[in-house]
């Protein structure tokens, strides 16, 4: 069954035409992957995907409901979430309170704001924090934290969500080479332990041929090649992109 | 600080207010109004300090409190001719007659700042940062203008409280322990939204507040709900400033948004903004400060006020809270993990 389906969706801003006639689908429980050379449209898919803006036209399918008129609060608690190319925490919150506020707001009424947090979710939390290798710095502030490990909070803040499919804007951008191997490890558990689909945009080829099951490739804003990572790698047309042939 | 030290603590600061009327006679009036002032800060920073929304516009209910608190007080014992030719009489009001007008006023007054707050929240909280400071500072001088215009609540000339009547003994004091239990129960209210998921949510706007959206909050609840309780505060303020100060000038006393409405702010950032101590601490050393100017500084109390505003801004712009954070952080163990200090020097 198909987690996602976008079909046909366009977006322009101004004269710039950011995405055309874009169809991708993420199956349930696999991870896909989305390259493509800079400012062929690939955060702009996102956006359009999670609400941020709306689609000229197209459909966006979650789950098989229409999620393309809806705002982003209401996709988040769907269960659609995502994270963001410029790594975003709640900076003068610590770790632990990050990942307590993060936690899946899906039924939550009016009592549930003025409750205090069960100990399931101190639990919860300190687990993802020490998943991801954070535990001994829960006390401290994430904005003193280095890019790296913000990144690192973040992806577990967004494993405290239990969202159903996460949207990984480049997960391993500025993080150290030696980490990054132990992250594609995190990524793959996430996926295949917590059972959440992924749909990641990704640079690095290194990362993205481990990690991805299928990959769709941009350019220009349109759909230029998808398939398994080996075709995807040896296409031409990919190859003329990302040496700038167009 | 240990929990049996934080309650002796809490006792001690308690007796001594109970007590500060009778310990400083001559100052009754002044202490009622430093309470107010702390009352002023702790509202405010629900909005700027933890939430990160800076409003001007919060006098705006406190002169709604007070402005409704007046009228319940005239027209459940009078007619409004009536009352203009008895208001400034002594003993026209009995002294039951004045307590249960005030209370209900002030009762009124908050629920009425309340639903102001929720149906102006719905318009102007989705604006950001400055557009809000902008927004809510225009609430401010539109409010004020509006009220000088109904002649119901007399207009520009402003509105007459009911004399304090003889048989309730001294004002000063009677008007102390109103605002001291107002000023309490705001500081325990809020001690107990911020340590509950609501805390956490505004702080989370107030850093970013598009992660928020991103992460599924429902961050339009939580603001109004802010706004609403820093408004319920205010309301029930104004309705007892009104009665201690007697004359309801619609923008000296009301709508005060060029003294009121920016001490708040000024207090909160003193004492250090989004932190539960600071806007008490801010206040206590803002109000006693500018009493000072007046009493030894007399014709410059201004221009001292004015330096006080600068070097507050300049020189603690973190405030008394955030600077015994940034130099004995020690203190504060919840945010420097002593444990994890040397773990963050190995990071750089």
């Amino acid at each position: 069954m198909s987690m996602l389906q976008v079909s046909n969706a366009s977006k322009s801003f101004g004269g710039v035409l950011a995405n055309r006639d874009i169809s991708i689908e993420v199956p349930e429980g696999k991870i896909i992957g989305l390259i493509g050379p800079n400012g062929s449209g690939k955060t702009t898919l996102f956006n359009s995907i999670v609400g941020y803006h709306p689609l000229d036209s197209g459909s966006v399918r979650f789950q098989g409901s229409e999620i393309s008129k809806m705002i982003v609060p209401q996709i988040a608690r769907l269960g659609l979430l995502r994270t963001f190319q410029q790594t975003r925490i709640y900076g003068k919150m610590t770790c632990v309170q990050n990942m307590q506020i993060s936690i899946p707001h899906r039924n939550t009424n009016i009592g549930h704001m003025f409750a205090k947090l069960p100990p399931e979710v101190m639990e919860k939390a300190d687990h993802l924090l020490d998943f991801v290798g954070l535990f001994s710095k829960r006390k401290l502030l994430a904005g003193d934290l280095s890019f790296g490990q913000q990144k690192l909070l973040e992806f577990a803040m967004a494993l405290m969500n239990d969202p159903k499919l996460l949207l990984l804007d480049e997960p391993t951008a500025g993080i150290n080479p030696t980490l990054i191997n132990g992250l594609i490890d995190r990524l793959k558990r996430a996926n295949a332990d917590f059972g959440i689909t992924l749909l990641v945009i990704e640079h690095n080829m290194r990362v993205i041929m481990n990690l991805a099951e299928h990959i769709y490739c941009l350019a220009h804003g349109e759909l230029l090649a998808e398939g398994n990572p080996e075709s995807v790698q040896n296409d031409q047309r990919v190859i003329d992109a990302y040496l700038g042939a167009h | 600080m240990t929990r049996n030290r934080k309650y002796v603590f809490y006792g001690l600061i308690f007796v001594l207010a109970l007590a500060a009327p009778f310990l400083a006679p001559d100052y009754q009036t002044q202490l009622a109004f430093l309470w107010l002032m702390i009352l002023f800060a702790l509202t405010w920073d629900i909005m700027g300090g933890q939430m990160g929304y800076n409003s001007f516009g919060n006098v705006v209910f406190f002169g709604i409190g007070m402005y409704t608190t007046a009228v319940t007080q005239r027209n459940l014992y009078f007619e409004v001719e009536q009352y203009v030719s008895v208001s400034g009489l002594v003993d026209a009001v009995t002294p039951s007659q004045y307590v249960t007008g005030m209370f209900l006023g002030m009762g009124a007054g908050a629920i009425l700042a309340v639903f102001i707050a929720f149906i102006l929240g719905i318009g102007i909280l989705g604006l950001r940062g400055h557009y809000f400071a902008i927004c809510t500072l225009g609430l401010t001088i539109a409010a004020g203008e509006t009220a000088g215009g109904i002649d119901y609540i007399g207009g520009g000339s402003g509105m007459v409280a009911p004399v304090f009547p003889l048989a309730l003994g001294e004002k000063g004091i009677f008007f102390y322990y109103v605002l001291m239990t107002l000023a309490v129960m705001t500081f325990v209210v809020f001690q107990r939204l911020y340590s509950s998921q609501f805390g956490l949510a505004i702080n989370a706007i107030r850093d970013d507040e598009d992660k928020a959206e991103a992460m599924g909050l429902h961050t339009t609840r939580y603001k109004a709900v802010a706004w609403c309780a820093s408004a319920f505060f205010l309301g029930a303020a104004g309705g007892a400033t009104g009665n201690l100060v007697g004359f309801i000038d619609p923008l000296d006393v009301a709508f005060a948004g060029s003294t009121f409405g920016v001490w708040m702010v000024l207090m909160a950032i003193l004492g250090g903004k989004g932190t539960m101590w600071g806007p008490v601490i801010g206040a206590a050393v803002f109000h006693i400060t500018q009493e000072l100017f007046w009493t030894y500084l007399f014709g410059w109390q201004r221009v001292a006020l004015g330096a006080l505003i600068v070097i507050i801004v300049v020189f603690f712009p973190k405030g008394i809270m955030g600077f015994l954070h940034h130099h004995w952080p020690q203190l504060f163990g919840q945010t420097v993990d002593e444990a994890s200090s040397s773990e963050r020097e190995g990071k750089a």
